[in-house]
């Protein structure tokens, strides 16, 4: 039998150690939404305060979908006055925010919303079905829908002002329908 | 009913939406329904449900529904099923899954529709077509290539043996230390 070079041994394992550098710096959490580019799926909620919302109604504006819960701590704590703030800066250029709280107890939801101020409508999941149309995962998760009705992006994360700037207001800019 | 006011933060930042605090009662009632589901009795599982398909969500049997959700991935909880997470959003899958299949759609459509949400990462095996065939030809290919190499390998190390001239035999010189060394040994 011919002797083998030895160093085939140590390279035969280069593949695996390579999948596996590859895999553990892979988040297994960042998994793609299949939704994005996609029309988003219509729908209607109930706000807590009584109003009726469609995501038809809204359509020819840019529509940020926020779930969140008050339970998600701290992430739903941080994203909460950015989203205020968003609204407030772009709500006027054709921006709106819509909150829903998903897996949330009615009385700590509104307790949430009253604590930051919110003044963009917020509505519950009852049953969750909002969510698992939409394909959340957990909270917080966004998306954002263009003036066409059409998902544009999926964050993952608190929402802050950088992904109103660099998410929402390139979206401004196209025309609606 | 109350929800923990605050929890410490998940994997970067986030809080996957599981009712950790009931967790005990959870996995109670997930047992049950797995207790119940094998003893074919009724499950916690529809108890805890309000289907709104009245009847015909009744139709829909716990086996039915654990069929489709055992194939689903648990989207908050690592490795588990939607048929055994104890998880919160498994519960309201497990009530949509039951409500589709009560409005006449097959299991498979219930599934497509998961995956269409959630991607093919929601399906607990992967298709088996396209790049995903590496996944399933894979470790079969693994083992095979592995018994080629034993197998060269333990031939290799028998060859000399079986394939060999026989021992050589021993001359006088051995024959006479070996008769001094066993009269050694009986003394």
């Amino acid at each position: 039998m011919t002797l083998r070079p030895r160093w085939l041994i140590p390279l035969a394992a280069l593949p695996v150690v390579g999948l596996l550098a590859y895999g553990f710096r892979a988040d297994p959490r960042a998994i793609p939404s299949p939704l994005v580019g996609r029309p988003a799926s219509a729908f209607a909620v109930r706000t807590f305060d009584g109003r009726t919302v469609t995501l038809d109604s809204l359509r020819g504006q840019v529509v940020v979908l926020n779930f969140w819960a008050s339970w998600c701590y701290p992430a739903c704590y941080e994203e909460a006055p950015a989203l205020e703030a968003g609204w407030r800066r772009y709500r006027e250029r054709g921006v709106t925010v819509l909150g829903v709280a998903i897996q949330d107890d009615a009385a700590a939801s509104r307790g949430f919303i009253e604590r930051f101020g919110l003044s963009f409508p917020n509505a519950p999941d009852p049953g969750g079905k909002l969510s698992i149309e939409y394909g959340v995962y957990g909270v917080p998760e966004s998306f954002v829908i263009d003036r066409r009705g059409r998902i544009r992006t999926k964050h993952v994360g608190a929402v802050t002002d950088e992904v109103f700037r660099t998410a929402v207001e390139p979206l401004l800019a196209e025309a609606p329908g | 009913m109350s929800r923990p006011p605050a929890r410490g933060p998940g994997i970067r930042g986030r809080c996957p939406p599981a009712a950790w605090a009931r967790w005990g009662l959870a996995v109670a009632l997930g047992l049950g329904a797995l207790g119940g589901g094998l003893a074919a009795g009724p499950a916690p599982v529809a108890a805890g449900a309000a289907p709104s398909g009245g009847d015909a969500a009744a139709r829909v049997t716990d086996e039915q529904v654990t069929a489709v959700a055992s194939r689903l991935r648990c989207v908050v909880c690592q490795n588990l099923s939607v048929a055994d997470s104890p998880s919160e959003m498994a519960r309201q899958m497990r009530d949509l899954i039951r409500e589709r299949l009560a409005a006449g759609e097959s299991a498979g459509q219930v599934t497509d529709y998961f995956v269409q949400r959630y991607g093919e990462w929601v399906l607990l095996s992967p298709p088996a077509r396209g790049l995903n065939l590496v996944l399933w030809i894979a470790p079969a290919a693994a083992v095979l290539a592995g018994l080629a190499v034993v197998a060269r390998l333990t031939r290799g190390r028998r060859a000399p043996a079986s394939a060999g001239a026989p021992a050589p035999a021993i001359g006088p010189v051995e024959r006479a230390r070996i008769a001094a060394e066993l009269e050694r040994l009986r003394e």
